[in-house]
């Protein structure tokens, strides 16, 4: 039985009208099916539900804004189904388009921010160590509490909004401390240090963690320090969506982990594993669904799961260097990016790279990639695992530099040596 | 069914979400409703899944280890109101995301189904296609 607190009890008998009583009855509802005890008071929400799956979720959402539902913890949100900067993106029968529409604007009612990103954490969106919260989006949620160190389940449709609107979530699984602590050692001191100093590891190396880490809680010990926000954003997106991962340590960066002991809590590991490269290799391997020949003919390029940052903007363009795409190139990014490309003059250089920019959603989850299908080329790993059920293309994953070079050639150019 | 899994005809369920329901049996080793089941159709999606093509809705659904995808919830809400929702559900663990969908269908007053938990032991000895009506306390008889 949850034992509600007089703050808890007064939301559920309406005092704040009636969307924060629906959203404190349905939160205290999964509490009851998850075996909580209680709720835990949480700081701030970032929502997935916001995605069009149909009417439903639209009808739900305006029931809440009738309701005078208006979150009480600051609320960012994840990609809906359209493009609002670039309407025409998105192949969306009309009906489907209007209700997506409906949907986005009801949450924004509801005192969401406009933020339509999967990178919340580099939209302003940084809990601290320690803070509950309530998150959505599997990447979102392992950035949280692997890099952040701020504590998140992994929140489904629905029960995100809810939480936000109450600002209360069930106190079960990784808010609570004994649910956090690793129990398997990854060592990572004989790959090849080259290796690590690409960006193209870190999406393989959250491959293989989705593969292999099952339910239980991996610390990795030996990678490089100072490990950029953008290397983080890859490997969690790509763990997160390979596998059910919501919480890893990496020593010296999660802020639970500042060396060893403190990851397992003074327990030695109950399995240690040592990674290689033929490991890594294997996990790479399966991020593509075919394995064209050097010069095979791609349909499409994509970049930008999570979203692209202003850095891997840069990066990109610089690899580019001044060569323009000769395939379809979609890049998905958020408006906070946007913004910053404008203001640094950077967007114009991105326009004449024949990009074209995907702001507000991205290119798995509602229609935009041309019809027909073929062989997309990413350098991400969420990509790479979703575009095939989702849009019916192959998918090829390469470097950020592959892709540059793929891009500019009209062709597949895949560096290899790399991972001989 | 497995050959050394015992046949099953009466069983008692954990009720995860009220209600009672009679149909015939639909047994899916594992399943994401995301990803899994078309939202608006209630067709099982994934063409690697034994009863790829077939419709849940109406049937009892049977799944020994749902995989939660954060957005199977939704699905379940879809499915719910556009009336190709299963007659029930019943899983081998409890699958909190699944019953959110049903949570939140009876507070839009939309119609709701049944949600059971059953040990994978059980729940394997009920054959599939078997006719089965279960009731409010989670008994499960097969007719």
């Amino acid at each position: 039985m949850i034992q509600l607190s007089a703050e808890e009890r007064a939301l559920r008998d309406g005092r704040d009208g009636p969307a924060a009583a629906l959203a404190l009855r349905v939160v205290a509802e999964a509490a009851r099916m998850l075996g909580a005890e209680r709720l835990v008071p949480i700081s701030s929400a970032h929502i997935d539900g916001c995605l069009y799956h149909g009417d439903s979720g639209t009808l739900f959402a305006e029931r809440l804004v009738a309701g005078d539902g208006k979150v009480k913890v600051p609320t960012t949100l994840n990609v809906g189904a359209l493009d609002l900067l670039h309407p025409e993106r998105a192949r969306l029968a009309p009906h489907q388009a209007a209700m997506a529409r409906r949907m986005m604007d009801a949450y924004i009612d509801l005192g969401c921010r406009p933020t339509w990103t999967c990178a919340p954490y580099q939209a302003g969106h940084r809990p601290s160590p320690g803070q509950h919260v309530a998150w959505g989006e599997s990447n979102a949620v392992a950035f949280c509490n692997a890099v952040l160190g701020a504590r998140s389940e992994r929140y489904g449709d629905y029960l995100d909004i809810c939480a936000a609107l109450s600002a209360r979530a069930p106190d079960v699984g990784l808010h609570r401390d004994e649910n956090r602590l690793a129990t398997v050692l990854v060592k990572c001191n004989g790959l090849d240090p080259r290796l690590m100093d690409e960006d193209a590891f870190y999406p393989v190396l959250g491959a293989w963690l989705g593969a292999s880490a099952g339910a239980r809680i991996v610390a990795f010990d030996g990678l490089p320090s100072g490990l950029s926000d953008d290397r983080l954003k890859a490997l969690c997106a790509a763990a997160a969506s390979t596998g059910a991962v919501g919480l890893f340590h990496i020593v010296g960066v999660t802020p639970e982990a500042p060396d060893l002991a403190a990851a397992f809590g003074a327990m030695p590991p109950a399995e240690t594993i040592q990674l290689t490269g033929s490991m890594l290799h294997a996990a790479r391997d399966r991020l593509s669904t075919t394995m064209p020949a050097q010069g095979a003919a791609i349909d499409a390029i994509a970049v930008g799961s999570p979203h692209l940052s202003v850095d891997e903007f840069r990066r990109l363009l610089r690899l580019l260097d001044g060569r323009r795409s000769r395939l379809p190139f979609y890049a998905c990014t958020g408006r906070h990016t946007i913004d910053r490309l404008e203001e640094f003059g950077l967007m114009d250089e991105v326009r004449a790279a024949n990009i074209t920019v995907v702001a507000d959603t991205c290119v798995v989850v509602t229609p935009i990639l041309p019809p027909g299908g073929g062989v997309l080329l990413t350098n991400s790993g969420k990509f790479a695992h979703y575009t095939r059920p989702n849009t019916g293309y192959d998918v090829v994953y390469g470097s950020l530099s592959d892709v540059a070079e793929t891009a500019a050639a009209g062709r597949l150019v895949r560096d290899e040596t790399l991972w001989r | 069914m497995s050959a050394d899994v015992a046949s099953v005809s009466v069983a008692r369920a954990e009720v995860v979400q009220p209600g009672a329901a009679r149909g015939r049996v639909l047994r899916i080793p594992t399943l994401s409703f995301w990803g899994g089941v078309d939202p608006a159709t209630g067709r099982l999606t994934d063409p690697t899944l034994p009863g790829h093509g077939e419709s849940i809705a109406g049937r009892v659904l049977l799944v020994a280890e749902p995989r939660g995808s954060s957005s199977s919830s939704a699905v379940m809400l879809e499915l719910l109101h556009n009336g190709q929702a299963p007659a029930a559900v019943v899983l081998g663990r409890v699958d909190a995301i699944l019953g959110l969908g049903i949570v939140v269908a009876r507070e839009m007053g939309w119609p709701t189904i049944p949600l059971y938990r059953l040990a994978v032991d059980v729940l394997d000895g009920i054959a599939d296609g078997a006719e089965v009506d279960i009731g409010d306390d989670g008994t499960i008889r097969v007719v």
